[in-house]
């Protein structure tokens, strides 16, 4: 799950990290206002969105006075800011951070995440701050750091002597270095983060490490042991059918495509969009029921479909297992009957109790297009698609 | 033979007593599996369809002389209950639990590496030797006896379609085993096919991978190197979106890593038969398998 930058700042600031003085505006007054009680000018003016790369569009800028700061609130709160992550459209700013100006020496990239491969903590850290890290990756792949953290065992000593010496930290600010490392380590797995990243990590003139952006992921399966965190959820962020579908118990992605699709299983369902689009369409969405999928949750399925206008058929591919063919053509025909469907729809079933599925949906007397296999599948998608 | 499970297995579950637990108890005692424990603290001393149940997997392995543990526990608990099979004596572990936090499967990757014990998943659905023992939730009826092909994957319904394919081209199975949807897993691909490749039985391989990380990649070098058994491939993802979790918290295509196109080229580059339609796949197979059946 993703939170906003301010909202990650409150947890570092509750863990002792240090971040610069801040506060949250939604109207230009009260950035004004924000202004004030930080003590004047400079500040920095930030869009809160999800997306990251809000420099690029114009989403973050630096008042040195009264006017400035108007023209910039006036700039970023409601408008459309599209960046390399928003997609064309834009996400609209509805909140501003407003944060003192620093006097920064120098600017560096830090992140930690769980590592696949290593099964570790993965620590990468990189001189060149404030760039795009995945072209950093890309172009100079030596200037990133990385250090494995055994999660048995945590950060050790000689890990962070890596570090502030890879980074060529020296004095008081190596100090504080090593001292903010330890408790953004702390934090990461205390708050079982799936990615903490600050983009720039400066240290400001008075040799102080500071984390001027944040960018913090939970694992959202975590979240029954972070309450605080789950609260921080911004639906506004999310797509508005997605947001639905999760309070269904559903995984549900919304696409770009015109044919609808259901499955059990979310490998089925990557495999299902991937025939719809051999057969020459493109998938309106991922969905996955689940294995244990009730009628109700069928027809709340349907209904998301139906509700992206894009949508000119659906394809229903469920291989029975635990989920048997005959509960699942119970809930297509009850969801059939509940929501007005005015599109073509196909079902390809296999597995369990298949022969009393298929009887149950030709008594229907519904108009629903069977297909007897995968390849069968396809190819009345093709036909539908057109 | 197989890998994995056989007629050796003596399997214990843990969260038997949960509706989940009993009836996928029942169904692998059905196919022929071995079920001689169970475990749900706080319930032991009961019976279960006559199996006995126990605090601890310490103690039912003491008993009992289980060596394999399925686990139905819920997410907050299967971390804690697979390092309890571990630190317990059993040698397999099959994870059906889906949802774990990944830093707890990172803790317990770590521990494991400490312990003589095989991790299974988690969020899969378990593993199978066909005609011979059920560690898993998979529909048994799809599956065909006798061999000689071996299949690993990181989904659950769409290793069933797989199977089904494969049984209705005459393909039987060794063994096949889903090595779950997570980031974090206990065995790997490789180790799967070290696994198949050293198994007399098993002729022939199919692979079944999807979106994210690069452990298709890795699978793809290892069969170039070391596996001399045809193998089929498959990758499911093609039109899924980067940076979107596709269910599985695994499936998600990180900046250009973890695509389908670039896990399909790894294959083909290691000489893998690589299936792009699913809906021919059972007789993609027949063509590819023909010269070792």
């Amino acid at each position: 799950m993703k939170i906003h930058e301010y909202q990650a700042k409150e947890l570092f600031a509750r863990a002792d990290i240090a971040v610069p003085r801040g506060r949250l505006a939604t109207t230009r007054a009260e950035a004004m206002q924000a202004v004030t009680d930080l003590g004047g000018y400079p500040v920095v003016i930030k869009a809160q969105i999800h997306a990251g790369g809000r420099g690029k569009g114009g989403g973050v800028r630096l008042a040195h006075n009264h006017a400035e700061a108007e023209a910039a609130c006036r700039d970023i709160l409601g408008m459309q800011l599209v960046t390399p992550q928003t997609g064309a459209a834009g996400k609209r700013v509805e909140k501003i951070l407003v944060e003192e100006g620093l006097t920064i020496s120098r600017e560096l990239y830090l992140a930690m995440l769980p590592d696949r491969d290593t099964a570790t903590i993965m620590i990468m850290a990189s001189t060149q701050g404030g760039m795009d890290i995945e072209e950093v990756a890309a172009h100079s792949p030596e200037k990133i750091m990385r250090v494995a953290v055994n999660p048995l065992l945590g950060l050790q000593p000689y890990q962070v002597r890596r570090l502030v010496y890879g980074l060529g930290f020296t004095g008081a600010a190596a100090a504080s270095f090593s001292s903010q490392i330890y408790k953004l380590y702390a934090l990461m797995v205390a708050r079982d983060c799936s990615l903490l990243e600050i983009n720039p990590l400066v240290v400001t003139s008075a040799d102080q490490v500071v984390a001027l952006d944040a960018k913090l992921d939970v694992d959202g399966n975590s979240l029954y042991r972070h309450a605080d965190i789950a609260l921080m959820r911004d639906e506004t962020e999310e797509d508005p059918l997605e947001v639905e579908a999760s309070r269904h118990n559903l995984n549900y992605i919304n696409l770009d495509g015109t044919i609808g699709n259901m499955v059990n299983g979310a490998g089925l369902a990557m495999a299902t969009m991937d025939i719809i689009k051999q057969a020459g369409a493109e998938p309106a969405n991922f969905l996955d029921v689940g294995g244990g999928a009730s009628a109700d949750m069928v027809e709340q399925g349907f209904r998301l479909i139906l509700s992206d206008e894009r949508v000119m058929g659906i394809l229903i591919n469920i291989f029975g297992g635990i989920l048997r063919c005959d509960v699942l053509a119970e809930g297509v025909v009850q969801a059939a009957r509940a929501v007005d469907i005015k599109v073509p729809v196909v079902i390809r079933m296999e597995g369990t109790n298949v022969e009393q599925g298929r009887a149950i949906l030709a008594d229907s007397g519904l108009n629903l297009i069977t297909a007897t296999d995968l390849a069968d599948a396809a190819a009345k998608v093709a036909a539908i698609a057109g | 033979m197989a890998i994995f499970v056989d007629g050796t297995t003596r399997l214990l579950v843990q969260g038997i007593t949960g509706r989940e637990g009993l009836f996928h108890t029942r169904e692998c005692r059905a196919y022929g599996t071995r079920v001689v424990a169970g475990v749900t603290p706080g319930k032991g001393g009961r019976q279960v369809d006559g199996v006995p149940v126990f605090d601890t997997v310490l103690e039912a392995v003491r008993t009992t002389g289980a060596n394999t543990s399925l686990i139905f526990v819920p997410p907050a608990f299967a971390a804690d209950a697979v390092m309890e099979a571990a630190d317990s004596g059993i040698s397999l572990v099959v994870c059906i639990t889906e949802g774990i936090p990944v830093l707890d499967m990172l803790r317990v990757k770590n521990f494991l590496a400490l312990k003589e014990c095989r991790l299974i998943g988690p969020n899969c659905p378990g593993i199978i030797s066909a005609g011979v023992a059920k560690v898993g939730i998979m529909p048994a009826a799809i599956h065909r006896a006798g061999g000689p092909i071996g299949v690993v994957s990181r989904s659950g319904t769409l290793t069933y379609e797989v199977v089904d394919q494969l049984s209705r081209h005459g393909l039987g199975q060794t063994t096949c085993l889903g090595i779950g949807g997570d980031p974090v897993v206990g065995t790997s691909f490789v180790d799967a096919l070290a696994a198949f490749a050293a198994d007399d039985q098993t002729r022939g391989l199919v692979l079944v991978g999807e979106i994210g990380g690069s452990a298709e990649e890795e699978a793809a070098r290892f069969i170039a190197a070391e596996v001399d058994k045809p193998v089929v491939g498959f990758v499911a993802g093609l039109t899924a979106p980067p940076g979107r979790r596709m269910g599985h918290a695994g499936a998600i295509i990180s900046g250009s890593t973890g695509t389908a196109a670039a896990k399909i080229a790894a294959m083909e580059a290691a000489g893998i038969h690589v299936c792009k339609d699913l809906g021919t796949l059972g007789r993609f197979c027949a063509t590819v398998f023909k010269d070792i059946l």
